[in-house]
């Protein structure tokens, strides 16, 4: 009874300094931001009708001439090299644009891509978004562009490929072999950093807020709002984690073992005890 | 020369050559410990215990770890975590195997000085645990620079550099510590070494001198009670088991030690499997960078009382600067505690809670560290500063009145006695 009373005590003072340390630290170096919103609901909806022949016709005379659509046979009119001297930033293919980004955000990213992504403090003082805001085009013309390019996409895609896809034109993954096809240090003024260990560094929670909106943790950052879609969002995620922290599931599967048999130790040595101890006291 | 005949045995093979009989008696059934104990004091065997995981751990991670800039990252990281089997479970031992003996020591250390086990014979023991402690910190510090990632550089850039204020030789001493005028591969490289080999044999040895001190008084009991070990062992050996005040080492002492270190096991490996994040800071999975100072540099959750101290005093007072005053009051708590014996005046050897005023001491101590540790976290900034500077004030002066307070209650316990 009295040990019990003891353990109380230290069990008391250590979550107490438990508590101050971990989470009421946590919660001042990382304060509360709203959950991610994969309805993008601050930008303007685009309302249009939108046919598949007339986006593939105003695709092929307004994007091609920068982006590739390697699924559909049109090449980079550039190689990578010279598209990231000229750009800043290499073009991303478009063939699965219309799986992996929200609707919605794609619509307002065409009209205006710097608002869009939320990074319109970067392009001040005569420096433009290297892609020309279509603001001109009609809803229409934006629903029929939207309509083409979710044609053309895909059904399924692995994590992989969302993950390359989305963040592969600027992120470094060493883990993954996967090397970014553009140098946007000077185009973003910051280097991307290498998201091999982001899942362990970061965590699961944090990113999910990050990568839907930049800005809601780092104010003023460079990193574009992706707009990528819940599903790719998760599936971003799913591939941090499968390269990050790849032992995650021979971990989970291990642990009961260990602890069924620490409980067993316990239960058995409880029993050794009373019985030596049965003769002295 | 001694004579050999055939032994019968591997037993007494051994027993003619080693005299192992005689060393087990001495080490385990007629090492005698007090039998009114609870399990705090079984917890120096599971910092033991724990100490060796943290060696055999240590010792698997070794094997693929590389002491250089460029590869210590990504051989923890990617080879250690993801590539080598079960790499990722050693790492997760040593880790989080670090940041537990702390909490252990802790409790080891509390217990001492709560039932007053430092004293009347004891300080010996008292100045050996001590000289752990400073160890550990110093083998836990040098561990933290290893794997190179953001809060290793940043930690190591901002405690070398608290070695800049010592008067005189404090600049050139940060770049004798360094090998380099900024933190750098001749300062991975060279704690590399201290952690894996000069610091763990200062450690085997400092933990053999602590057993050995143990030996002429004992350790202490529940109730601060002087016993004669002689005549104790003595009704225990005659058979008077039930009424001895002792017990030996083998196998009662164990029996309850064993059992104690299988429910500490069973917390060690839920947190080694399922919560180890305040062991493992997230932040230092971000490679070193020298030209990115992150937001928040604070050391691991042991130190956090110290550094307090450290930044506790900000702002200069007359002609002395804060940095220094600050770095003086850093100076006092690392070495304070270890002088516990001297400074406590009086002679009862009892817990806490049966002396009057040292009661009031001790947890008062116990809440200012706590406030301290948690503080030491916290940005020093607003209402934050202050708190740390009013607890750092009240940690220097509880060790400053220990004396006065002690003394009076040495007075306050004689007169009781006389008046009985
Ligand atoms: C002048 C060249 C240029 C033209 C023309 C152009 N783009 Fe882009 N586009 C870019 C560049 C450069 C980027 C990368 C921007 C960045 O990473 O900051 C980009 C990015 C994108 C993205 C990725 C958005 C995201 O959230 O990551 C999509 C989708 C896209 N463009 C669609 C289109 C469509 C549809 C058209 C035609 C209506 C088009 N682009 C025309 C240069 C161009
Ligand atoms: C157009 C380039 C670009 C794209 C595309 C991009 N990022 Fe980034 N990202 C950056 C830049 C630049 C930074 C550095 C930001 C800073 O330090 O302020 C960054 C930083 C990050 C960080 C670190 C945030 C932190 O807390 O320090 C993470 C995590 C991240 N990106 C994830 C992603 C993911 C996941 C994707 C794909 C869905 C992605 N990024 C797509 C440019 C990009
Ligand atoms: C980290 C390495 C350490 C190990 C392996 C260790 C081990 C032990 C062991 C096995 C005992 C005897 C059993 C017990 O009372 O728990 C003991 C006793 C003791 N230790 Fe430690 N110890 C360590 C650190 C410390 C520290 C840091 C201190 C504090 C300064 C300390 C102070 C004491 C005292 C005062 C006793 C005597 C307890 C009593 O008489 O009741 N030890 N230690």
């Amino acid at each position: 009874m009295k040990e019990l009373k003891i353990l109380g005590v230290i069990i008391f003072f250590t979550l107490v300094t438990y508590w101050g340390v971990e989470p009421l630290a946590h919660s001042i170096f990382h304060p509360h931001v709203e959950p991610a919103d994969f309805e993008f609901s601050d930008l303007p909806p685009v309302q249009g009708k939108g046919e598949v022949a007339t986006g593939k016709e105003l695709v092929v005379a307004n994007c091609t001439g920068c982006h590739s659509i390697k699924s559909q046979g049109y090449p980079a009119p550039l190689d990578n090299a010279s598209a990231n001297a000229s750009y800043g930033v290499v073009p991303p293919d478009l063939s699965t644009a219309g799986k992996i980004y929200n609707e919605n955000f794609l619509a307002n990213f065409i009209k205006n891509p710097a608002h869009a992504t939320k990074t319109e403090h970067k392009f001040v003082g005569g420096k433009v978004h290297p892609m020309p805001s279509f603001n001109w085009m009609s809803d229409n013309d934006i629903a029929s562009i939207i309509a083409y390019l979710k044609f053309i996409a895909p059904k399924e895609m692995t994590n992989r490929e969302v993950f390359v896809d989305a963040c592969g034109r600027c992120h470094n993954m060493k883990y993954a072999k996967i090397k970014a096809t553009s140098d946007v240090s000077n185009y973003m003024g910051s280097t991307p950093p290498d998201l091999s260990m982001m899942i362990r560094s970061r965590g699961e929670h944090y990113l999910t807020t990050f990568i839907n909106d930049p800005q809601k943790h780092l104010h003023g950052t460079a990193m574009p709002r992706v707009g990528l879609t819940q599903e790719a969002e998760e599936q971003v995620i799913a591939f941090l984690e499968e390269i990050g922290d790849s032992k995650k599931e021979e971990r989970e599967a291990l642990a009961p073992y260990v602890l069924g048999f620490l409980v067993f130790m316990a239960i058995i040595s409880l029993l050794w005890k009373k019985e030596v101890w049965s003769e002295v006291e | 020369m001694a004579k050999f005949e055939k032994a019968n045995s591997v037993g007494e093979w051994l027993d003619q050559r080693l005299n192992i009989k005689m060393l087990n008696r001495v080490l385990m059934t007629e090492y005698w410990i007090p039998k009114d104990i609870n399990f705090l004091w079984a917890m120096g065997m599971v910092l033991a215990f724990t100490f060796s995981m943290l060696l055999i751990s240590g010792i698997f991670l070794l094997m693929y770890y590389k002491p250089d800039v460029n590869m210590a990252f990504d051989s923890v990281n990617y080879t250690i975590m993801q590539e080598v089997a079960y790499g990722w479970l050693f790492r997760h031992i040593h880790g989080v195997g670090a940041s537990v003996v702390f909490l252990i020591i802790y409790i080891h250390m509390f217990t001492g000085i709560y039932y007053g086990s430092y004293k009347r014979g004891r300080e010996m023991i008292w100045l050996s645990g001590m000289l752990l402690f400073v160890l550990f910190s110093a083998e836990a510090f040098s561990g933290y620079m290893l794997p190179w990632g953001q809060m290793s550089y940043w930690a190591a850039y901002v405690i070398t550099n608290i070695f800049g204020g010592i008067p005189f030789i404090g600049d050139e001493l940060v770049v004798w510590i360094r090998g380099n005028f900024y933190v750098a591969d001749s300062t991975l490289t060279r704690f590399f070494m201290l952690h894996v080999l000069l610091i763990p044999l200062a450690i085997l040895g400092a933990i053999g001198l602590h057993f050995y001190s143990l030996r002429i008084p004992h350790v202490n009991n529940q109730k601060g009670e002087e016993i004669d070990f002689e005549e104790e062992s003595g009704k225990y050996l005659a058979g008077r088991k039930k009424q001895s005040k002792v017990i030996p080492f083998w196998p009662v002492f164990i029996a309850k030690d064993v059992f104690v270190l299988s429910i500490f096991l069973v917390f060690f490996f839920y947190l080694v499997f399922y919560h180890y994040d305040f062991a493992m800071d997230p932040v230092n999975f971000d490679p070193a960078n020298g030209l990115k100072t992150p937001p928040h540099i604070y050391p691991e959750w042991y130190f956090l009382w110290s550094y307090e101290v450290l930044r506790g005093f900000f702002f200069d007072i007359g002609p002395m600067k804060a940095s220094d005053i600050g770095l003086a009051a850093f100076g006092f708590a690392q070495i304070i505690f270890a002088l516990l014996p001297w400074l406590d005046r009086s002679p009862t050897v009892a817990p806490a809670n049966q002396r009057p005023y040292f009661r009031c001491w001790f947890w008062t101590m116990m809440v200012v560290l706590v406030i301290l540790t948690i503080f030491g976290k916290l940005p020093p900034t607003g209402t934050n500063a202050w708190v740390g500077f009013f607890s750092s004030i009240t940690f220097i002066l509880l060790f400053l009145i220990l004396p006065v307070v002690t003394k009076a209650e040495a007075k306050k316990v004689a007169s009781n006695k006389e008046g009985e």
